[in-house]
């Protein structure tokens, strides 16, 4: 437990050091959380034209 | 043994082979940056000696000097990508360079914000116009400038063409990023940045060093693999390929999330709730 | 309409962010050209005498006095040829000490006293673990053990001493 304590204040420089690793460590899970939902994002459109296309309702989509 | 390494130079045939990349990237990453820390917080000094007694908020080092290296070489991936694109005139190039720019650019914005959390404590500050710590915030607004320009054009290929340029232009930033620390005495020097060094150095700080920049290295491939795979979708969604792609994959209703659907896409080796809708 | 509103966002970004870089880059120029004086160019007379400018070097040994009220301190910079006496209130960085490098920001007196409003300190490359520089140091003076040759304060010191894992 001491040393939890110990390993969490690093010396007394706790704000500085969990500052920059942690934001190191949210904006590198930022960035995939994004990532994956841009790409959920852009397959749900992309399924839309598919299934659009397969009822053959709009006849101005381009092609 | 002969790859006809062209035939991966278009967004179809490569579009596959970045979803193979991405996980297998990823999970290495992963593995070498919590084998970075553990070494960083638990196999190194709590505190440097001789004339330079930094305590131990020294251990941003394990990711500043990572950060700062990947801001660096990621623009001159950028750089070039945009060159062999303007020269070739070559689709997915441009996709590359757009691929890396915001991973480039949260990289070099840890740099700045990991440098200001260790100069506070070391120097006194947060920031000064110190020559090194303001020529990497130009290289920021480089980033920031290059993603700007491109989504400031509608039309791909001139946006392509657009921030290429600027890419490039941008390029004499990165040799005054390196050279702005050579001060000849730097105890008769405005500059606070410290010289670089991987001589003067003990092995354990230097090895969690080395390993979080090999991990920061292989995320940058996998983060920009799966932005590049973004990127084709979205620009190629009314080809062929793409429509055979989702009409084979079974275009549900995409309210409706087809359970444990597309394990194997994306970031999400690890078998989590990533894909909703259609997956591929 | 509303593309067009983008686009000229963007544009507007894009031009506030070129001239904000321009603007930086001169602010650097000048903060670290113009406005940085070594002792020695202060003795010469060579520093503005009515503006705030920058005196850098290394602080000279067994110069460091602290007054009374705990938070003024004085103290000599060099740069190993002339020297410039410095006035600073206020809390030193970690990393300040006699012998190491500092760059103060203030104005001269008319007691030739720099007054500081801000000292920084600098550090080497150097990243070595105490522990190695004390044995480089008594290799280097001829097997002679010094006791304690660190300075650092008993307070300050790990109560778990095993840092180094070699």
């Amino acid at each position: 437990m001491q040393g939890l304590i110990d390993f969490l204040s690093q010396g007394g420089y706790a704000f500085y050091v969990w500052s920059a690793f942690g934001m190191t460590f949210a904006l590198l899970v930022a960035e995939v959380v994004v990532l994956r939902r841009s790409r959920r994002t852009i397959l749900q459109r992309v399924g839309r034209l598919a299934r659009l296309r397969t009822q053959n309702v709009p006849p101005g989509e381009p092609s | 043994m002969k790859i006809n390494w062209f035939k991966y130079a278009s967004p179809t045939a490569f579009y596959p082979v970045a979803g193979r990349l991405v996980p297998v990237f990823g999970v290495a990453a992963l593995a070498l940056m919590l084998f970075a820390l553990y070494w960083g917080f638990f196999e190194t000094p709590e505190r440097l000696g001789g004339t330079n007694p930094q305590k131990e908020y020294y251990r941003i080092i394990f990711i500043h000097v990572p950060a700062a290296w990947m801001s660096m070489w990621l623009y001159l991936v950028l750089a070039a990508w945009s060159a062999v694109g303007l020269v070739f005139n070559t689709r997915l190039s441009f996709m590359m360079a757009n691929a890396v720019a915001p991973t480039g650019a949260i990289f070099t914005f840890l740099a700045l914000w990991t440098g200001a959390f260790w100069g506070r404590p070391s120097w006194g500050t947060y920031w000064d116009w110190d020559p090194r710590l303001t020529s990497e915030l130009i290289l920021f607004f480089l980033y920031i400038g290059f993603m700007a320009l491109h989504s400031a054009i509608d039309d791909n290929r001139r946006a392509d063409q657009a921030a290429a340029l600027l890419a490039i232009v941008g390029l004499v930033m990165l040799p005054i990023i390196y050279w702005s620390i050579n001060c000849p005495d730097p105890n008769n020097c405005a500059a606070l940045h410290q010289r670089s060094s991987v001589t003067d150095i003990e092995s354990n700080i230097l090895t969690a060093m080395l390993v979080m920049t090999l991990g920061f290295w292989l995320y940058s491939f996998a983060a920009a693999f799966a932005r590049l795979r973004n990127i084709i979708l979205l620009r190629e969604q009314d080809s062929a390929w793409v429509r055979k792609m989702v009409d084979e994959a079974g275009a549900g209703p995409s309210s409706s999330p087809p359970p444990g659907a597309g394990a194997a896409d994306g970031l999400d080796a690890g078998g989590h709730r990533a894909s909703r809708g259609v997956s591929v | 309409m509303k593309a067009r509103q983008k686009r000229l966002m963007f544009v507007g970004v894009a031009v506030v962010g070129v001239g904000i870089a321009a603007s930086l880059a001169l602010t650097a120029l000048n903060s670290n050209i113009a406005y940085f004086f070594s002792p020695s160019q202060v003795q010469a007379g060579e520093h503005p005498t009515d503006a705030v400018f920058r005196v850098g070097g290394l602080v000279v040994e067994d110069t460091l006095k602290r007054q009374e009220d705990g938070l003024t301190v004085h103290f000599d910079v060099t740069d190993n040829a002339e020297i410039v006496n410095v006035s600073y209130t206020g809390i030193l960085p970690d990393l300040f000490g006699e012998g190491q490098g500092v760059v103060a920001k203030g104005r001269i007196g008319t007691d030739g006293v720099f007054y500081a409003d801000q000292v920084l300190a600098k550090h080497d490359e150097s990243y070595m673990p105490p522990e190695v520089e004390d044995t480089l140091q008594t290799a280097h003076a001829k097997g002679v053990v010094e006791t304690s040759t660190e300075s650092m304060p008993a307070a300050s010191m790990p109560a778990t001493g095993q840092t180094v894992t070699q």
